[in-house]
């Protein structure tokens, strides 16, 4: 409370804040202040506590006595959800927290309905919607209805809602997990706004480029404990990896296979479509090669990777597995020919977050090892979850331990466990590392090199560049449901983000843009 | 005066930590032992063997539907039609009993009626793609029907049933309803926990696009959890047989299903699939048995044991939502 001469209060200072679940302490004596006008990126792996910070912060639990939160320099009590709102703050979710039966403007003012009488007054609201949305330079009408977006404009919309809110303090976790390209950039310029308007902003994000582009100071947990704060000058990718994991990563990607070039072939994908989001695509993944499919989000790689795994019914096209045609018509097809597809949605697509570690990593193989009249093997299924915690370091109670109570890294590991002990030939990756903490970051790269060495063809999908960069022996680029590009790593020539961006984006995109 | 408000918080949420793995172990059954208590405090007459048999035997043909919907229910299904599916495998199984010298095949005959019907209700699901709300409220419709044509919409008898015993005799001192409904039990058990079949039926229940991914035959399985529901309400429907040497197209199995999907929900099973028991179904069926039994014995009237049974059902199930959202 005490203020030094001159300089005004910052517009958030949390301080000493301290948080134990039962025994299990989350945060421990963690402070944390945040300008007008600035954005704070908060960063730590998953279970480091920034989500348990944002939540105290907006009302969502209750920090243990001894900590305090001000704002404008006055002390504040935060005793629940509504309290949060009122000083000002709102939280935008990974999970997106929209009804998507209803329209922008009932979402937007859902709660704080604008009335006349005891009815919505829609057109007030609408009226006032439209002002949020052209503040934000967003083209659909609020009349809209939420599920007719794409999942980045939604994103938008939850901003949309908190400026309606007359937010101050915006915490945004992940924002960018589910933007395409064009979006992301729209979003940066939303912030630079907002910043502009005295906006205070917590941004939480695991992606360096975005720490980069936009923070004015990081601070970052570990453990539930501060680690320290960097400012604009000092933000160094090497330096932060190290302070959020504790220890130095001398080698965060690993690459230590062979290049493929004189590999035999594995699998050959031949002029394969859906005819809506896939046009005839035709390619080669060699035995030990790590291919990836690069371009922007909606370009149709997940809906390729998804034809090739029979998740999704062709049109046209075949696969073939070391020259010998496949007849893929369903997921059990594909798992049967030694073809597996890890998805980029793990929580809906992928995991059975009721059931144990043991059972989801051993379900694609339970019918194959049971005893006669289908009698679960416990032993081998045990086994089996024994050595997928062993091998891919999943960190949890046991193997008896609920999946959904995990963390992500831990979430996509365990199905990276599941998908290996099909022994595959062909590992189909898509986003593996999405929503997953540096130090399980480099552990799934080390995985994929082990992987490749091995003789298994990768075909990994990923948004994020650096990553391509980092893992890839060869790059293939998709645009419009077509793959536009191929990009191999040459000794004298790596592969580089511009030459992949300029496949992705193609230069008649890119005029119709400026 | 913080410092007090955090040791209340902290005892408090030990005591629910505790509280809640108490609820997740034994589910309904401290609900099932205070009810038998109270009962047995108010009348002094309901635990006794002969009334505790009776209450087991009453509740035997439930249990049996109720293990059947504990399958349905698991995967995020619902199958309304095996109350009727109870009438038509009662009538077959009665006809069947009337034939000279083949008396036993009613048996077989009411467990095959069951068994094609539900496989028809899977059918319906898992390869048309109904949704199953739809499709079993159809058969229940239709196979109600089907259960009064087959006997001209008039009661069968048989007074000399060769497999009465089934109904109504016991074997050491035990009813054989109530150990054919265990056996029912039993069965579901192994096979929901101890086959892959199981761990598949829960995994459908808990995300079934991933089961799909996963490579996992969803339209099987999900035919089989009808089928399987079906035939246990043939054998519900062989057991009425039995116990009433007489079967009627319209009166038998009148909103079974609504009490075998309470005691499936009453045992703790997700309504939305992928989480339950099939011990807390046994629970549940008897709560709903005792509650029954016991409203007689202290004499509340026929109009307010319906009342009472709902709003017992809700607020048991009330509660252990609470309970489960807690923690």
């Amino acid at each position: 409370m005490e203020q030094t001469s001159g300089r005004p209060a910052p517009l958030l200072e949390m301080r000493h804040i301290s948080k134990t679940f039962g025994s299990m302490a989350a945060l421990k004596d963690v402070s944390l202040s945040v300008e007008r006008g600035e954005v704070h990126a908060l960063m730590g792996e998953n279970g480091a506590g920034k989500s348990t910070l944002m939540k105290i912060l907006s009302g969502a639990y209750r920090a243990d006595a001894g900590g305090s939160i001000l704002i404008d320099g006055r002390e504040v009590d935060i005793d629940g959800p509504q309290a949060g709102r009122h000083c000002g703050i709102a939280v935008i979710y990974q999970e997106l927290s929209l009804a998507p039966n209803l329209t922008v403007a009932q979402n937007i003012f859902l709660g704080r309905e604008h009335r006349r009488g005891g009815f919505t007054d829609r057109k007030a609201q609408e009226a006032a919607c439209r002002d949020v949305l052209a503040r934000l330079r967003l083209a659909f009408p609020p009349s809209t209805v939420v599920s007719r977006l794409s999942l980045g404009e939604r994103q938008l919309v939850e901003i949309a809602r908190a400026l309606a809110s007359d937010a101050r303090i915006l915490v945004m976790d992940e924002p960018t997990t589910s933007l395409s390209l064009l979006e992301t950039e729209r979003l940066y310029e939303i912030i630079a706004d907002l910043k502009a308007h005295g906006i205070g902003i917590i941004y939480i994000s695991h992606r360096m480029e975005e720490i980069y582009a936009l923070s004015d100071r990081v601070s970052v947990l570990r453990d539930g404990r501060y680690v320290g704060t960097l400012g604009r000058d000092e933000i160094v990718a090497e330096r932060l990896v190290a302070m959020m994991v504790g220890r130095d990563l001398s080698s965060f990607y690993k690459k230590d296979h062979r290049p493929a070039a004189d590999r035999r072939t594995l699998l050959s994908v031949r002029d394969i479509a859906d005819d809506v989001r896939v046009h005839g695509c035709s390619f080669d993944l060699k035995a030990g090669e790590v291919l990836c499919l690069a371009g922007l989000v909606g370009s149709g790689r997940t809906e390729l990777a998804r034809l090739v795994y029979g998740a999704d019914p062709r049109t046209r096209g075949s696969i073939a597995l070391d020259g010998r045609a496949l007849d893929i018509r369903r997921a059990r097809d594909a798992i049967a020919a030694g073809i597996v597809y890890l998805t980029e949605d793990r929580r809906r697509l992928g995991l059975f977050l009721e059931m144990s570690i043991n059972d989801n990593v051993s379900i694609n193989v339970a019918a194959g090892d049971a005893h006669g009249a289908g009698f679960t093997n416990a032993v081998k299924a045990r086994e089996r979850a024994d050595r997928a915690m062993k091998t891919l370091e999943i960190r949890a109670t046991g193997i008896s331990a609920k999946t959904g109570a995990l963390s992500g890294g831990n979430q996509q590991k365990v199905l990276l466990g599941r998908l290996l002990e099909t022994e595959p030939r062909v590992l189909i990756l898509d986003e593996p590392t999405r929503g997953v903490d540096v130090g399980a970051k480099s552990e799934i790269y080390r995985l994929i090199d082990d992987l490749a060495t091995r003789g298994i063809g990768v075909l990994m999908i990923s948004s994020e560049l650096p990553e391509v960069v980092g893992v890839a022996d060869r790059v293939l680029v998709m645009r419009d449901g077509r793959i536009v590009g191929e990009i191999a790593a040459a000794p004298d020539q790596p592969i580089t983000q511009e030459a992949i961006m300029a496949y992705a984006t193609g230069v008649a995109a890119v005029d119709a843009d400026a | 005066m913080t410092n007090t408000t955090k040791t209340i918080d902290a005892g408090a949420l030990a005591r629910a930590d505790r509280l809640q793995t108490v609820i997740q172990i034994a589910g309904m059954l401290p609900v099932l032992i205070l009810l038998c208590i109270g009962f047995e405090l108010l009348s002094g007459r309901f635990a006794t063997f002969t009334n505790l048999s009776i209450v087991m035997q009453q509740a035997a043909i439930n249990t049996t539907l109720a293990a059947g919907m504990t399958f349905v229910i698991l995967t995020g299904g619902i199958d309304l039609s095996v109350g009727s599916i109870v009438a038509a495998s009662a009538m077959v199984s009665v006809m069947g009993s009337l034939i000279p010298g083949w008396g036993y095949i009613g048996i077989p005959a009411g467990l095959a009626v069951g068994l094609a019907c539900g496989l028809v209700n899977g059918l319906l699901v898992a390869v048309v793609k109904l949704p199953p709300f739809i499709a079993t409220l159809g058969s229940l419709t239709a196979v109600r029907g089907f259960a009064r044509l087959i006997g001209n919409d008039t009661t069968v008898f048989n007074t000399a049933m060769p497999f009465a015993f089934l109904g109504n005799g016991s074997l050491f001192g035990v009813p054989w309803l109530v150990i054919i409904a265990f056996a029912g039990i039993v069965v579901s058990w192994l096979i929901l926990r101890r086959t892959v079949l199981g761990t598949f039926i829960y995994a459908i229940g808990g995300n079934e696009d991933a089961a799909r991914l996963a490579g996992i035959r969803v339209t099987a399985v999900l035919t089989f959890v009808y089928a399987i529901s079906g035939l246990f309400a043939g054998l519900g429907g062989v057991m009425s047989a039995a116990r009433l040497y007489a079967a009627n197209g319209l009166q038998v199995g009148q909103s079974y299903e609504l009490d075998a999907i309470a005691a499936v929900i009453l045992g703790g099973t997700s309504f939305v699939g992928g989480i339950g028991s099939i011990w807390g179904t046994l629970v549940g069926a008897l709560i709903i048995a005792v509650l029954s039994n016991g409203l007689i014995l202290i004499g509340v009237s026929d109009i307010w044991q319906y009342i009472v049974k709902g709003l017992v059902i809700i607020a048991a199930v009330a509660l252990d939502r609470y309970h489960r959202s807690r923690g």
